[in-house]
């Protein structure tokens, strides 16, 4: 049993991550006053024949300390949260010169468009490939997200990256790999019969192995 | 006015009493007793359906690859095949599960149930404001079921697109192979928005127009605010269901495209109006087990409620805040990401109200003589659950947390946590407690509090390593996890989940067993077994058509205990008039 988030290989993931055991430890401590306070109550004021319960109907002073403390410390975390949601999300955030890759979700495939060796999507030398997502390390990455049927959902849990593809909609979705490994896409969204296999590889390449791969990918499909 | 219409009503009621047949007296009863009872077994019956989804999904996700289970002809083979789950059945278990759990377990047991039973009775009055209505309110439930049930014998099965019904894999009956299922839990869900409307009408008004004299609004029991506000949050949400529903009716049958974008139309709408409906009914869900929690921690602690005023302030501000935050289901979703900003302050906030009431709940239990009976150990048991489904939900309030954790284990951990460890066992606690008004009878102590630790402890074994599971990243509604190289190394946990999950169901059982035992077995309860100050207990338990001889007059607020003043008994009931029982109170 290995209760843990798996490894962070993205530039992103190291702040949610953060903001995770940031929240862990906040709600831990609010976790344990509440508990251990109900069971301390359990126990000391468990009932006795002939005591009699004290009697009150509450204080306001009380109610204003447990009403602001808590407003408080959620009023922080709000704006940090709204703050890193920004920075991730944002349209204005969004890398300006990043290696576009067209991702299309069907019913139980991803259909990946690779820019070719001009780097730029929409050019003849365009090719797809099917269940298999290669991309450089270290470089910014977006990929434009579509549906073709249902809606699907794009998660590779390792670069804590997440997005429902939209019939309909083109979304837009960047993020930077800090490290070459193998992953996997896999479907967040009930999407049907086969959404349990709607997976694909990923492989995360240095800068040269990937224009290797792209080469190699784009005489293949030439032929 | 009020008193008016009261005693008129009840003038009526009495009247009949004499002509009534069994059929007009049991089943076609307008009595609010009988339709409570009615909605009662009714529930019950359906929770029962519910879990045993459950157990299958539970036996696919611990053993995908095992087949061996006996279910020999119960359904057809394009379901279930040679002991083996199939994919369309395992979603259509998924989404029925969740379905029914919500629908037609929960929700009416929480408000069909107890809104009946406790608001004419805890307001002093004879019956509900429109008794007829209030029977149409059962009985729209009762086709609800049946096309319920049914849709699982029908071609293609029944409806496979998750409870939240997705659009446009919900609406296309080419991409999940179901389509009558589907069409007959949407029609279900109209019939049950008709039933949840009509109630809520009849909640409303009867809460506004019939309480006893000197029922004022701040000496209403916190059950009856909480229901109260309940109503008015399904007469506000249900609609939009139901019309969202007809809609997706509309674009399965007979080819519109509300939610469809080839022909036009938008899926993100369908979440829009889902969750327009679905966030307020999440506190629809929470809120009459708040309110029953507090008032059994009140009786159990022999104090009045710390701060009442807090505590309908908070009822209202959920309420309230609980329209303006549905957005935060649609983090993932491709919604502006802007938007999800506002959502997520939304969103925090409304865990100020939910730390309120957790706070008072314990300042209830300070300096109590807690009496640690089944009711109240659930009570507690809410409280305590009920406070890890609310810090859970910090985490995915914070969308750069909720990008990891959305449509993972963790939100299953998560709405377990609140839907079960909070409403389910306010709703065991609900039952142990009001159980002897309703039959007359106590539900038997040692049973129950077996049943309590059973449930208590199998729940977190359940539910608490489902955190674990979402943090390594199982995704939702898999139908076999064993593929994904992420999650390797969590069988053993599932399996784990899975035999405590069948432990849970069998403790079900002993508490089905000790309910129909005690109707018979039961030790008498007379008229006030818990000596609670509340208006239900100063008449005979169980009630007569019509509640009341008199229509009593109420002196106080509704949680008078230990009161310093009262000699010889530790409670003071609301009809009872301080300076009567003890010259002393007179004087507050």
């Amino acid at each position: 049993m290995d209760w843990a988030l798996p490894p962070n290989y993205s530039t992103f993931g190291v702040v949610i991550d953060q903001l995770f055991w940031i929240i862990l430890v906040i709600t831990g401590i609010a976790f344990l006053l509440v508990e251990g306070g109900i069971l301390w109550f359990c126990i000391k004021y468990r009932g006795r024949e002939g005591a009699r319960a004290h009697y009150t109907h509450g204080s306001n002073k009380v109610e204003i300390i447990w009403t602001v403390i808590p407003a408080i410390i959620i009023a922080i975390l709000g704006v940090y949260s709204a703050a890193v949601w920004q920075d991730i999300k944002g349209a204005s955030n969004r890398p300006a010169d990043a290696l576009e890759f067209l991702v299309v979700g069907k019913q139980f495939e991803w259909n990946i468009t690779y820019p070719g060796m001009d780097r730029t999507l929409g050019t003849g030398d365009d090719f797809t490939v099917l269940n298999q997502f290669h991309f450089p390390v270290n470089e910014d990455i977006t990929i434009l997200l579509e549906s073709e049927d249902v809606i699907h959902s794009f998660f590779i849990p390792e670069l804590r990256v997440k997005q429902d593809a939209v019939p309909g909609m083109t979304i837009p979705v960047w993020f930077d790999a800090t490290q070459t490994g193998n992953f996997e896409i896999a479907c967040a969204e009930l999407c049907g019969l086969g959404h349990y296999y709607m997976m694909a590889s990923v492989t995360v390449h240095s800068a040269a192995d990937f224009d290797a791969w792209q080469a190699s990918r784009a005489t293949a499909t030439a032929q | 006015m009020a008193t008016i219409v009261a005693e008129a009503t009840g003038q009526a009621i009495l009247h009949e009493e004499h002509e009534q047949s069994f059929l007009r007296k049991y089943i076609f009863s307008t009595d609010h007793k009988v339709i409570a009872i009615q909605f009662l077994i009714y529930t019950l019956f359906f929770l029962m359906i519910g879990g045993l989804l459950a157990m299958l999904m539970r036996y696919q996700i611990a053993w995908p690859a095992r087949g061996e289970l006996p279910l020999g002809g119960i359904f057809p083979e394009t379901m279930v095949a040679s002991g083996y789950i199939l994919p369309e059945f395992y979603n259509a278990l998924v989404t029925m599960h969740g379905s029914v759990m919500v629908f037609l377990a929960i929700m009416p047991m929480l408000v069909g149930v107890w809104a009946n039973y406790l608001i004419p009775l805890q307001l002093g009055t004879h019956d509900m404001a429109f008794p007829r209505l209030n029977m149409l309110s059962f009985w729209a439930m009762v086709p609800a079921g049946i096309l319920t049930l049914a849709s699982f014998f029908v071609l293609g099965g029944a409806a496979g697109a998750g409870w939240t019904l997705y659009a446009p894999l919900s609406a296309r009956p080419d991409l999940t192979g179901v389509g009558l299922g589907q069409v007959l839990w949407l029609v279900a869900l109209v019939f049950i928005g008709l039933s949840s409307i009509l109630g809520s009408v009849n909640y409303i008004t009867t809460t506004i127009n019939m309480r006893a004299p000197g029922m004022t609004w701040m000496r209403m029991p916190l059950t009856i605010w909480s229901l109260f506000i309940t109503a008015i949050l399904a007469l506000l949400a249900m609609p939009v269901l139901s019309a969202a529903g007809i809609m997706l009716i509309f674009d399965q049958t007979i080819g519109t495209s509300f939610f469809l974008p080839e022909g036009g139309g938008q899926p993100l709408l369908w979440q829009h109006l889902f969750w327009f409906f679905g966030h307020p009914e999440v506190y629809i869900l929470i809120l009459p087990a708040m309110g029953f929690t507090s008032e059994i921690l009140s009786v159990g602690s022999r104090k009045p409620v710390f701060g009442y005023t807090a505590m309908v302030l908070a009822l209202v501000s959920i309420a309230f805040l609980g329209f303006i935050v549905w957005g935060h289901h649609m983090f993932q979703s491709g919604m502006n990401p802007t938007l999800g900003l506002a959502f997520t302050v939304s969103t925090l906030f409304i865990a100020v109200p939910s730390a309120i009431k957790t706070f008072n709940w314990m300042g209830t239990m300070w300096r109590g003589n807690l009496q640690l009976h089944s009711a109240m150990l659930f009570a507690i048991g809410f409280v305590a659950m009920f406070a890890i489904g609310g810090l859970s939900g910090v985490f995915m309030a914070s969308t750069p947390v909720d990008i990891y954790i959305h449509d993972t284990y963790f939100i299953v951990a998560h709405i377990h946590y609140v839907l079960f460890g909070g409403s389910l066992f306010a709703l065991f606690g609900a039952i142990y407690f009001w159980y002897p008004k309703m039959f007359g009878r106590l539900m038997n102590e040692t049973m129950g509090k077996i049943h309590f630790w059973l449930t208590f402890i199998l729940f977190n074994v359940v539910f608490f390593p489902m955190h674990g599971v979402g943090m390594v990243g199982m995704m939702r509604r898999i139908y076999d996890s064993t593929g994904y190289a992420h999650l390797q190394g969590i069988e053993d946990t599932n399996a784990l989940i899975t035999w405590a999950a069948f432990g849970l169901f069998a403790s079900g059982f002993l508490f089905a067993f000790n309910f129909f035992w005690s109707l018979k077995k039961g030790k008498k309860a007379g008229a006030n077994p818990w000596n609670a100050t509340t208006l239900e207990w100063q008449t005979p338990s169980p009630p007569k058509h019509g509640n009341w001889e008199e229509i009593p007059v109420v002196y106080h607020g509704p949680h008078e205990y230990s009161h310093p003043d009262v000699e010889d008994k530790d409670w003071l009931a609301q009809n009872e008039r301080p300076d009567v029982v003890s010259p002393a109170a007179g004087s507050h």
